[in-house]
């Protein structure tokens, strides 16, 4: 069963050869793909494998080196363009135009004939949550509503041929699978669709997948080719959350496993070949192995995750111990006018614990974050870090605070090299002691290579890395990590989770927001934000207890905001 | 690490980070360097109030030889490059409609009889009142002509003494060379442009690329920043201020006759009234756009209100009271003092005490509303 | 790709534009604001009619016929005698720069003018040349006219051989504002025109907004054209506010017709926006197009128009550059339509040249704009 063995559809797209350089780098080496009408086509990989590039070929946006493009019948420099859709990574969007102006710019530019408006603009508000918002100019909304917002704006036609290119970064797990189904629909209808994406969950889904790295394909065909390898080699160990790190140093030392990521209260365990009666001794049995996921597959074809103890943990200093919390928010409380952007949250994170903001984009979790940091004023309410508030503190209270942006916000335009001395500078690391936590980090997060280069250069994951090593270089107390993981690959995630639970060992505290529901199982305790209120906050175990006990944060998630609305609307018509 | 070596190390920081920003662009670099020196070429060669080169019609309904001899006279002139002979009134009006000439001549027929019988003879000189301040200065080039010729008719010496006469002695600037006037001006314009454009990006540009949130949540305090953000446009101002310096004594000859201290002390206090400004814009642009077109919309006035375009006399007493605030002005007068004057420290002093107000009030502007931006 | 034009994307497109230039407050500053602002600075600052000058007055004769000349000077409407005194002293104000000339009248002065000779010294500051010739001018004209009362006092006044009689045909008060406002209005048309454009075609590349556009259908000459129609529309309102404040503040008088205004600007505007656009097809970065936009449209149409200073005057090489100058052919029309009338002798080939250029670079742009982002 390959794709190539049913060839039942046409192709909407197809390339042969494609070769790409950008100066010394190799960004496609001979890549060959097809996009076949009616069907989902997946492109993954880690970040830098040239996924943008094979996109934008086929959007007739780069003129390859080598290679055929045939896209809808013409060579891609030629394409109909009436009859392709495309959504590039960061989709602009005027943001001095309100949001249905901008929809309705798309719809004259796609030719949606102004009988089909009504109807299709209606749909795509609602699936987008954005019809609260339609007057608000797309500047001011949060990045995941921009992020929606651009989706909407490629979908409002329906093309012959459909580009996405990582169309989920930043958007929460409820919209993503409507925008999965979503797209479905359309490829049910005969519509291609290439979809590029770093949720491995949405690759699973597809009808045929191409594993992208360093500008060569690993895999291509239906995602159950890069699984069934695997059958028998994943299996699940319960494990007690205070147990998991030394069950990792012993699975390590055994040298079997070439993965494990924590899965509620179990380890999920990639082993190299399928369990034997000695791996009894790890508390692997054979009886219980699960099904293979794409991930584990993607995983496996790329050589495994390192496994090892963070580096940057072994390095970083003890966080004394002190019984005052590390973070609490009291009743904060932000109002723009007559519009609420977060209602009187309120939690206490004590040091050395890992505490997550969730929900859906535009429910005030950056909000909530800014207001903490002291970027914003609430309206009410106090914030405070360790025992600062930094509305008022004097900067030495900020010396206590590592501050990772959603967006990338280091200087694009400096070099790798010059951001670190300038965040080692400005957190007061002169001279030696400056130069040894540059050398430190750089070397821990691989930036090594990139010094010279400009930061706004690098490949996403190497951004997402630089901006954890500037907010870590001077060792704070506390860390605040707004979406540190949104576009990284799986292996750079599992590197970023190793730190950030590495540290919280040494006694720092962690503030962290992510639409990665597998990442959520990470923290000590979660708070669940939804239309700017507190809907639910507790460990995991009891978040998915209080969602009526089901298995995963997925699940948790959208069943804790179903029965939000319903509430919702129970008091509204309790009202009426 | 005590307080202040900290402060330092962060302040350090920032200047380092600020002028990476400016220099590390090759386009940046060379967008400092490459229009000071083609503003100076474009000025220099092009800012010129004399009138040469310029063609004079002639109607000429006398062919005389009062008529014959002004005729040469004018031909003869080294501001007249050719004389248009015209053959009728319209002629003449097509000819200055067209602008094919600036001023026409017209001799009446009785022109060189009257000049015989020593009657005053008397030549129309009509002017294109369009480009009426070359034919204002045409016209009194015309008249000295007319007054030469008359002499010359009545076998005088041109130029005779007369009845007396006024020896005229240009001091400073002997023979009146416009660029002597013009250099000295320029470097009070590019080193305001130099520090608005840089100046101005500063703020607004961090916002729109989002490393500002970056800034606010680091343990860096106002003046650390805003002594980061002041000194990429002061080391560049100050460069450019070196450039002309050095171009301008060096490659078109006009000394500097005052003392070079007093050039980079006024240089100094100017440029941060201008970086003031530029903060100050920068800080309520929300773009870099905004941030750009504010400082054109200041940078344009301040030039034609500092003197080098019009003297500040000439403007009538409410514009004169708002020059007072030109930092341009004052920086005009003591360019001039210094390179052709030999201006003594203490009139220097007297213009810049002015700068140093002006800078104490944009600098405390700029600090509160970047303070207020922070919020 | 043989799609045809769509007067639905067009539309959609030059909403777009618009309403982005309504909403951006720096762009109606740009085109409302700075205009006038211009308009009152050339109209007042840059007044080039000389006013009175301050100078000082060493008077070091004590008779009769220097007595008399001083106060000839004193009553001058040329000139402010602010101070009076020994040279030397009279030297430092000049050097401080709060006197632009000094008038010497010499110890035996008053001896002299009874043989008829009596020469004056003055003393310019030549730091400012177009002071200093005009003290040097008006010094030696108070001097002459008081001789030639003081010989007509005493009845022997030779008449003057040549009268030169000066006219100034279209401006006959030579009134310098009435020619520099319609260089500010070139000005404004050139800023909005090539500075503005420049800017929001390299901000749609550096926003990212360019690559989902280029993805559409939306041809690119297409979007030239929608870039280009707004953009007129501002360039031609701020025109017009320029002209109605020069006709009511400043009384400048417009002889010609409203619609060779509107033609000769247009002709301009459509050359412009071409360079606009075209700066901002080769820079995708809004700082450089700014600054690039600023030393080849701004500086030029303000230095090498002809607007200030005379072409004619300028170095051959000068000369030759100004012709690739497009406001150099819009100068002369404005200010004809203002001053002189309808001339379409004048206007007409000047018209013919700016849309060859505008021509020239629309088809630069065209070429340029490829449908790549890298």
């Amino acid at each position: 069963m390959t794709a190539s063995a049913v060839p039942c559809k046409p192709p909407a797209a197809e390339a042969a050869g494609l070769v790409k350089r950008f100066g010394d780098i190799t960004a496609l080496d001979g890549v060959s793909i097809t996009v076949r009408a009616g069907e989902m086509t997946g492109l993954v990989g880690p970040d830098g494998a040239g996924k943008t590039t094979l996109i934008r070929i086929l959007a007739g946006l780069i003129d390859p080196d080598a290679g055929t493009t045939q896209v809808l019948g013409n060579p891609a420099a030629r394409l109909d363009r009436r009859r392709l859709g495309y959504m590039p990574q960061r989709f602009g969007l005027y943001e001095d135009l309100s949001v249905i102006e901008n929809l309705t710019l798309y719809a004259d530019l796609r030719d949606l004939p102004p009988s089909d408006r009504p109807e299709t603009f209606g749909h795509l508000l609602d699936f987008t949550d954005l019809a609260r918002f339609q007057s608000r100019l797309a500047g001011q909304l949060s990045g995941g509503m921009k992020q929606k917002l651009g989706l909407a704006c490629a979908l409002v036609s329906k093309p012959d041929l459909l580009l996405l290119d990582e169309p989920g970064v930043g958007v929460d797990p409820v919209s993503r699978h409507e925008l999965w189904d979503m797209v479905r629909t359309l490829s049910g209808e005969g519509v291609g669709i290439l979809w590029s994406t770093a949720y491995l969950d949405e690759a699973e889904r597809c009808d045929t997948v191409y594993l992208l790295s360093e500008g060569h394909l690993l895999h291509a065909g239906p995602p159950d080719a890069l699984t069934a390898p695997l059958a028998g080699r994943v299996v699940e160990v319960a494990t007690p959350p205070g147990q998991r790190r030394q069950r990792l140093a012993t699975l390590r030392a055994s040298g079997r496993v070439m993965d494990a990521v924590v899965h509620g209260d179990r380890l999920r365990l990639l082993l190299k070949s399928p369990p034997t009666p000695d791996d009894e001794a790890l508390g692997i049995t054979a009886a219980a192995p699960v099904v293979p996921r794409f991930e584990d597959g993607f995983v496996a074809a790329l050589g495994g995750s390192d496994l090892g103890d963070s580096q940057l943990a072994a390095a970083y200093r003890t966080i004394p111990a002190s019984d005052a919390p590390a973070i609490e928010a009291r009743g904060l409380t932000k109002r723009y006018g007559a519009f609420v952007a977060a209602q009187d949250i309120s939690f206490s994170v004590p040091r050395g614990q890992i505490f997550g903001l969730l929900g859906p984009n535009g429910a005030g979790k950056s909000t909530t974050f800014k207001m903490l940091c002291g970027l914003i004023t609430p309206s009410a309410g106090t914030g405070a870090v360790a025992g600062h508030d930094l509305r008022h503190a004097r900067a030495d209270a900020r010396q206590s605070l590592g501050y990772m942006a959603q967006k990338f916000s280091l200087y694009g335009d400096l070099s790798v090299a010059q951001n670190l001395s300038f965040f080692a500078g400005i957190y007061g690391l002169a001279g030696a002691a400056a130069h040894s936590a540059m050398d430190q980090v750089a070397e821990l997060f691989h930036l090594t290579p990139y010094l010279r280069m400009n930061a706004g250069m690098l490949p996403l994951g190497y951004r997402q890395r630089l901006s954890l090593a500037c907010a870590v270089m001077h060792q704070p107390p506390v860390l605040f990590l707004d979406e540190p993981t949104s576009g990284v690959d799986p292996l750079v995630r599992r590197e970023f989770w190793n730190h950030i639970t590495g540290l919280v060992e040494k006694g720092v505290t962690v503030l962290v927001t992510t639409h990665f529901m597998d990442e959520a199982e990470y923290c000590d305790r979660i708070s669940l934000i939804y239309r700017a209120r507190q809907i639910a906050t507790g460990t995991p175990a009891e978040l998915r207890e209080k969602a009526g006990g089901v298995a995963t944060m997925d699940e948790a998630f959208a069943a804790l905001i179903r029965n939000a609305e319903s509430d919702a609307n129970t008091d509204r018509s309790e009202a009426a | 690490m005590n307080k202040w070596q900290a402060s330092f190390t962060r302040c350090w920081a920032m200047i380092v980070k600020e002028m990476w920003a400016v220099l590390r662009d090759p386009r940046a670099r060379l967008i400092l360097v490459v229009p000071p020196i083609l503003q100076l070429v474009l000025f220099a060669s092009a800012a010129t109030l004399e009138v040469t080169n310029v063609d004079i019609g002639i109607l000429d309904h006398d062919n005389g030889p009062a008529a014959r001899e002004f005729i040469q006279q004018l031909a003869g002139a080294r501001n007249i490059h050719a004389l248009v002979p015209l053959a009728s009134e319209d002629d003449l009006a097509h000819a200055i409609d067209r602008r094919r000439v600036l001023c026409a001549i017209v001799l009446g027929p009785q022109f060189s009889r009257d000049a015989a019988a020593h009657r005053t003879a008397t030549a129309l000189a009509i002017c294109d009142g369009r480009r009426s301040n070359s034919a204002q200065i045409m016209g009194g080039y015309l008249a000295q002509i007319a007054t030469n010729t008359g002499a010359a008719l009545r076998g005088l010496p041109p130029d005779a003494p007369g009845n007396g006469g006024t020896i005229t002695r240009h001091m400073f600037n002997p023979n009146l060379d416009f660029l002597h006037f013009v250099l000295p001006a320029l470097v009070a314009t590019v080193a305001s442009i130099s520090a608005l454009s840089v100046s101005g990006q500063s703020v607004a540009r961090e916002r729109e690329l989002g490393s500002f949130d970056q800034l606010m949540v680091a343990p860096l305090r106002l003046p650390e920043i805003l002594i980061g953000k002041m000194t990429p446009p002061l080391l560049v101002g100050l460069f450019n201020a070196t450039l002309y310096l050095v171009v301008i004594t060096q490659l078109f000859g006009v000394p500097l006759t005052g003392s070079v201290f007093a050039y980079y002390f006024a240089t100094l206090f100017y440029l941060t009234a201008n970086i003031g400004i530029g903060i100050t814009l920068s800080s309520v642009a929300q773009t870099q756009q905004q941030a750009f077109l504010g400082v054109f919309l200041v940078t344009v006035p301040m030039s034609l209100l500092s003197g080098f375009s019009a003297p500040v006399d000439n403007m009538p007493h409410w514009l004169q009271i708002v020059a007072l605030a030109d930092p341009q002005m004052y920086m005009v007068d003591v360019m001039e003092g210094l390179f052709l004057k030999a201006m003594p420290f203490a009139a220097v002093l007297a213009n810049v005490w002015p700068l140093m107000a002006i800078s104490a009030v944009t600098l405390t502007v700029a600090t509160l509303l970047f303070r207020s931006r922070m919020e | 790709m043989s799609t045809p034009i769509s007067p639905r994307r067009l539309r959609a497109m030059i909403v777009k534009e618009s309403l982005q230039i309504l909403r951006d407050p720096s762009t109606i500053l740009i085109a409302f604001v700075l205009p006038i602002v211009l308009l009152l600075i050339f109209g007042y600052a840059l007044n080039l009619d000389t006013g009175r000058t301050r100078i000082g007055l060493a008077q070091q004769d004590g008779g009769e016929a220097a007595a008399s000349l001083a106060l000839a000077y004193r009553n001058s409407r040329w000139f402010t005698v602010v101070e009076s005194g020994a040279v030397p002293a009279l030297k430092d104000d000049l050097v401080a720069g709060t006197l632009r000339g000094i008038i010497v009248i010499p110890q035996d002065f008053s001896r002299q003018a009874i043989a008829g000779k009596g020469t004056i010294e003055a003393i310019t500051d030549g730091s400012v040349p177009n002071n200093a010739a005009f003290v040097a001018t008006y010094a030696e004209g108070v001097r002459r006219e008081w001789a030639l009362d003081r010989a007509a006092e005493r009845g022997h006044q030779p008449p003057p051989p040549i009268d030169l009689e000066l006219r100034n045909w279209f401006n006959p008060g030579s009134i310098s504002r009435h020619f520099l406002v319609p260089g500010a209005i070139a000005i404004v048309m050139t800023i909005i025109g090539s500075l503005l454009t420049a800017l929001v075609v390299a901000r749609e590349w550096e926003r990212g907004t360019m690559e989902a556009i280029m993805a559409t259908p939306l041809l690119m000459g297409e979007l030239i054209a929608t870039k280009v129609l707004p953009y007129y529309v501002l360039g031609l309102g701020a025109m017009t506010v320029c002209t109605v404040v020069s006709l009511v503040l400043f009384q400048v008088p417009f002889q010609g017709s409203a619609l060779a205004l509107f033609a000769i600007a247009s002709c301009y505007l459509f050359c412009a926006l071409g360079q606009g656009l075209m700066i901002s097809a080769l820079a995708r970065n809004q700082f450089v197009a700014s600054q690039i936009a600023l030393l080849t449209a701004f500086l030029p149409s303000l230095l090498l128009s002809g607007f200030i200073y005379e072409i004619s005057s300028a170095p051959l090489w000068v000369q030759m550059v100004t012709r690739i100058v497009p406001a150099r052919y819009l100068i002369p029309s404005l200010q004809t339509v203002f001053l002189a009338g309808d001339d379409w002798g004048l206007f007409l080939p000047n018209m013919a040249v700016m849309l060859l250029f505008g021509a020239g670079f629309f088809a630069i742009t065209v070429r340029a704009t490829k449908r790549r982002v890298a």
